[in-house]
């Protein structure tokens, strides 16, 4: 059973061990300042936590030794030349399918390092980072130093290689306006979602764009939004706009994917060549931020509800979790254990995991509750923590 | 030499440079950083970005006056001239 459970805070990162069966959280680490995303590397124990400093920049953090001790990992930076086409907030008459007329170019800087995602097995040493402005990274050295994907940065669908000159095509991707305190308008990439079968197999969710395949260790890049659907923008199955808050995979049926975003939960059962929607409004299952995926069957996947879009908290006061064992045909929810009156906690999109048969997720009411029968029923593990970004089994 | 003093919000993480009077030759703002950054390993990262502009919410003085080239750092500092190092202080 896992042992230890990561939490990105809004002042700091906290750990919970599971000494003699219960759960015990340490003494904050990093306190004070903001972790966006907290994991443990499975493959040599490596602690790592993305640091969002208000002032001094955002930077990593690593342990090497369970979390005792912490050092600086500076090296996630743009080189020189990186660009990206700014999009400013809508006006009134601004139209996303137009062509923009006088592109505007910012040199790129690392506003938030907004996701870890750690290598294969049989890759030591592989680390990837995604970043806002949309930049994804990739180690071979357990992150002493980090290359920027040029193919994906230089992608069709951002202008092309702003490297080599100004914009040869239009810039589909858009701003994460709820990711960094008081918004940006720059894309970020939230999730990388790796195939334990194949290694130069990867695909990357993108807010706003969409999700995005490679099959060939990152050289090519190709949107995969086929079944997509937005209610946002003037054509709902566009082949960009959309906003996936969350993907992950089934770990033994990688080809499962699910997703949760805006405008519904949608399932893929063929390596995002298609997405359904399988959203049930009327059971609540319809807007949120996390998912989970069962690690052997992909059907199983389960969502923590909340009420879309502008209101952004738990529906009617009260949590729940639903679970689907079908594909998201059908969903049962789960409320034993969580509070049902006066609750109006959101999970953000990285503040819910799964390991074997546990769930967990945190709020950003600084709650953290816990299943060990794979979401039917809940203990509280603690109140009054900062808001909470990321939990993360170790 | 030129004296760099800054917010002891640094300290925490550049300790080696608390209760220290620190002096540096010369030059401009950006050589003057580089020169802390060699008393204290990675200390440019915390107040400069990737390409050597200063941080947003980072704000730098020669004595009183704050910087005007935040981009390339090219503001000289004087013999007698004093470096803060601070927030961007936006309220809250």
């Amino acid at each position: 059973m896992t042992k230890m459970i990561l939490l990105g805070s809004r002042k700091g990162t906290v750990i919970f061990d599971r000494i003699n069966g219960n759960w015990r959280p340490r003494p904050i680490t990093h306190a004070g300042i903001p972790v966006c995303y907290a994991a443990r590397d499975p493959r040599d124990g490596t602690l790592w936590a993305s640091l969002d400093h208000g002032h001094w920049g955002p930077k990593l953090s690593r342990s090497r030794d369970g979390g005792t001790n912490w050092e600086d990992v500076t090296s996630v930076k743009y080189p020189k030349g990186a660009r990206y086409i700014v999009k400013y907030l809508p006006t009134p008459d601004f139209d996303p399918e137009a062509p923009a007329s006088q592109p505007e170019y910012a040199d790129a800087t690392v506003l938030k390092i907004w996701n870890i995602a750690f290598g294969n097995a049989n890759q030591p040493g592989r680390l990837y980072a995604g970043t806002i402005p949309g930049g994804l990274f990739v180690s071979d050295d357990v992150g002493e130093s980090w290359e920027l994907n040029r193919p994906l940065w230089n992608h069709e669908s951002r202008g092309g290689d702003l490297f080599a000159g100004d914009a040869t095509s239009e810039n589909r991707w858009f701003g994460t306006p709820a990711s960094v305190d008081n918004g940006v308008f720059e894309p970020g990439i939230h999730s990388i979602i790796l195939d334990p079968r194949d290694a130069h197999h990867m695909l990357v969710a993108v807010s706003t764009a969409g999700v995005i395949e490679t099959t060939d260790g990152g050289q090519t890049w190709a949107s995969r939004n086929r079944g997509m659907t937005n209610d946002y923008s003037p054509d709902p199955e566009a082949e960009w706009v959309h906003d996936p808050h969350f993907v992950t995979s089934c770990p033994a049926q990688p080809d499962h994917l699910w997703q949760q975003n805006h405008c519904g939960v949608f399932y893929s059962a063929d390596g995002a060549k298609s997405w359904k929607k399988v959203s049930r409004p009327d059971v609540g299952v319809h807007f949120g931020f996390p998912v989970a995926v069962d690690a052997k069957d992909g059907r199983t996947a389960w969502v923590v509800p909340a009420q879309a879009d502008s209101a952004r908290m738990a529906i009617d006061g009260g949590l729940s979790v639903a679970r689907t064992s079908d594909g998201g045909q059908t969903w049962q929810s789960f409320r034993s254990g969580l509070p049902q009156e006066n609750a109006y906690d959101i999970v953000l999109r990285h503040g819910l995991d799964i390991a074997g048969e546990c769930l967990c997720f945190g709020s950003t009411t600084g709650n953290v509750y816990l299943s060990e029968d794979r979401g039917e029923t809940w203990q509280c593990l603690a109140n009054n923590l900062p808001p909470i970004y990321s939990v993360r089994f170790g | 030499m030129p004296t760099v003093e800054m917010t002891q919000h640094l300290y925490r993480f550049f300790p080696q440079l608390k209760n220290q009077t620190i002096t540096v030759p010369a030059g401009s703002v950006a050589e003057i950083l580089n020169a802390v950054n060699e008393i204290a390993p990675g200390f440019t990262d915390y107040v400069l970005d990737e390409h050597g502009a200063l941080r947003r919410h980072v704000n730098l003085s020669i004595n009183d006056t704050i910087v005007i080239d935040r981009k390339t750092l090219s503001d000289r500092v004087q013999e007698d001239g004093t470096v803060y190092i601070f927030q961007a202080l936006s309220g809250g």
